[in-house]
């Protein structure tokens, strides 16, 4: 098909004839490849790169919505170093990422071992344990927000019919109670994520290791600690770091069950800078806390970035 | 490898309790484990995280069809069932605002995959195949921009969006998913690229087709699965993108139904719950649907992404 085109199409749009420049420009692969990834960059450059440097910018500044500010130098910074709502929401992120990682990581990779156990029907259920992550999490929020009402919850009830607890639980209303009920949340969305993302890295670790393994006298531990475990690290190191990521950054989930609420006790960095930046208008302050955040996410990113590395080293594979 | 042979070398103490299990036709080694055994470590964890995962879905579920007067009397009516459903509450949602909602979402996350698609498919093949100068730290750089998080962008992002006027319109979210959507599919696309042969584009070169019949009629073929996992995916996290939505729309009727469903649903009702659960339910089915019909792909994008 190809070859009956050759020499009449050779060139998609009509060649401006005797133009030798347009012919380079087809053939040199530089220009071509330039051609090639305009439109991502265009889309890359305008709507992420600048605005990521923008933010940086809108930190030092004391823009308000609808309008821009002056440069103030780090007044935005000196401001939220002394404001305790700031602390609290850094607190409140730091928790937040970690106790909800660990135990995604923990549940997700124990989730991930059972599903690959030969069970019966294992595709309808490793299909039915992706849903979580599936639904948009500001629905799966909003049926947790019903979950948690402070009157109605189906979990007080049921704690009461089994005469566990006397009066209902005040999931949303008390700021601890509120934390956890938000961790929970998270963890119940992200566990499904970490556990299929890791079945897929359980899979490719061959089964004549556990033969062999089993044959040596091993037990389940063992083979875990040292066949499974191993195996696993690059992947786990990649998982985690996007879990880290999103957990750190996560803004939905919180905006639709507790907007920050009770007395700023579930405020992360992100709800906080979208209150003061979109519905106070205070641009500059928003974006300093922003910013404030990327510190972290290098540092997250850097520390699962360099554990893979070593890992990929240690086992001899090229750093591909 | 016979189970007898297997049996006898393993372990003693394993084979004491296998005895009775031999009929437990598994393959590999986990038949020496047995049932009452697997009932405990396999069965029973797995049934209670199944129902935590999925309860609630149930909830929410229930609660969409469940008659207003069951729905707050958790005492004389057995709350976990209901014999009179109603689709009052459904249709109530479909009479107001909200297959407008829809329809916006709709048309938002298509547009937005569709251009995000383009972009990346010559974003992948140029960097994969055309290997021009820098195409490697242009690949890394593509990795990091997937790694920038919609939450730390959404502010400057407003002001940009206000200064090219797109506030509030579709097209703020038709051209700001991208940034979410053009690193993760490259990266997907990428991994599908590598894995065509080069000896079928040289053939195509040699018999003189242009690089863009190349893409067009030899690789964009073989590479049908990757489009279908990068194009289902993508759809997936437009439809359930939030921060940028409930910042650069605010007229109910550009709304896609996240932000609706926030902002709009929540009065000082105390029966909302109802059509709450109905609007939370109708807003996820579309995804549900599409993601039973292509779960080998859904799954093939999430991995795919991460295992690179």
């Amino acid at each position: 098909m190809i070859r009956s085109h050759a020499g009449v199409t050779t060139a998609g749009p009509p060649p401006h004839d005797g133009s030798a420049t347009w012919d380079r420009l087809k053939i040199n692969r530089n220009w071509l490849g330039f051609w090639f990834m305009l439109p991502a960059a265009a889309i890359l450059i305008l709507f992420l790169a600048y605005p990521l440097g923008l933010g940086i910018w809108l930190s030092f500044t004391d823009a308000r919505l609808g309008r821009s500010g002056e440069f103030i130098g780090s007044e935005n910074y000196e401001w939220l170093a002394g404001d305790s709502i700031f602390w609290l929401s850094v607190f409140n992120t730091l928790l937040y990422t970690g106790v909800a990682s660990v135990i995604k990581f923990a549940v997700g990779l124990y989730l991930a071992l059972l599903l690959n156990e030969n069970l019966p029907f294992k595709a309808l259920i490793r299909s039915v344990v992706l849903i979580p992550f599936i639904v948009p999490t500001v629905l799966s929020a909003i049926a947790f927000w019903w979950l948690y009402d402070s009157q109605f919850s189906i979990i007080s009830w049921s704690l009461r019919q089994l005469g566990l607890i006397r009066s209902n639980i005040d999931f949303l209303g008390d700021p601890w109670n509120a934390r956890w009920s938000v961790i929970f949340a998270n963890i119940w969305r992200g566990v499904p994520f970490v556990a299929i993302t890791l079945l897929a890295g359980l899979q490719t670790v061959p089964p004549s290791l556990y033969d062999a393994a089993t044959i040596d006298g091993a037990s389940r531990w063992q083979m875990f600690r040292h066949i499974t475990y191993p195996l696993l690290t690059p992947i786990i190191a990649v998982v985690m770091t996007f879990s880290v990521l999103f957990t750190f950054t996560d803004f939905q989930l919180i905006w639709a069950i507790t907007r920050g609420g009770p007395v700023n006790a579930t405020h992360l960095m992100a709800t906080l800078s979208y209150q003061r930046a979109i519905l106070s208008g205070y641009l500059g302050e928003g974006a300093a806390i922003s910013t404030a955040m990327i510190p972290f996410l290098l540092a997250a990113i850097l520390i699962s970035w360099f554990g893979l590395q070593r890992r990929k080293w240690q086992q001899g594979e090229s750093n591909d | 490898m016979t189970e007898a042979f297997a049996a006898k070398v393993a372990d003693p103490k394993t084979m004491l309790s296998s005895s009775s299990v031999i009929a437990d036709r598994t393959e590999g080694m986990s038949y020496l484990q047995t049932l009452p055994r697997r009932l405990v470590t396999v069965y029973l964890p797995l049934t209670i995280i199944m129902l935590v995962l999925l309860f609630p879905f149930y909830w929410m579920a229930l609660t969409a069809i469940k008659p207003d007067e069951q729905l707050l009397d958790l005492d004389r009516f057995n709350p976990f069932w209901t014999w009179t459903p109603t689709l009052k509450h459904i249709h109530k949602l479909l009479q107001g605002d909200y297959p407008l909602w829809l329809w916006n979402t709709m048309l938002v996350a298509v547009s937005a995959t569709v251009l995000s698609l383009i972009a990346s498919v010559l974003a992948a093949y140029a960097i994969v195949r055309l290997r021009y100068r820098g195409a490697q730290w242009v690949g890394g750089a593509i990795f990091l921009a997937y790694l920038v998080p919609p939450s730390i962008l959404f502010i400057p992002l407003s002001t940009v969006v206000f200064q090219y006027g797109l506030l509030d319109t579709p097209f703020a979210l038709i051209l700001t998913y991208p940034t979410i959507l053009v690193p993760f599919s490259t990266w997907l696309l990428m991994g599908y690229f590598k894995t065509i042969p080069f000896e079928l584009e040289e053939c195509a070169l040699i018999d003189g087709a242009s690089r863009w019949q190349i893409l067009t009629r030899i690789v964009l073929p073989l590479a049908v699965p990757g489009l279908i996992s990068a194009f289902i995916f993508c759809f997936t996290l437009c439809w359930n993108e939030f921060i940028y939505a409930l910042t650069f729309i605010s007229s109910t009727k550009h709304k896609t139904v996240p932000v609706a469903i926030v902002n709009e649903f929540v009065d000082g009702d105390i029966y909302r719950w109802g059509s709450l659960m109905a609007g939370a339910l109708v807003g996820s089915l579309p995804l549900v649907v599409l993601y039973a019909f292509f779960v080998e792909y859904y799954v093939s994008a999430m991995t795919g992404a991460v295992k690179e």
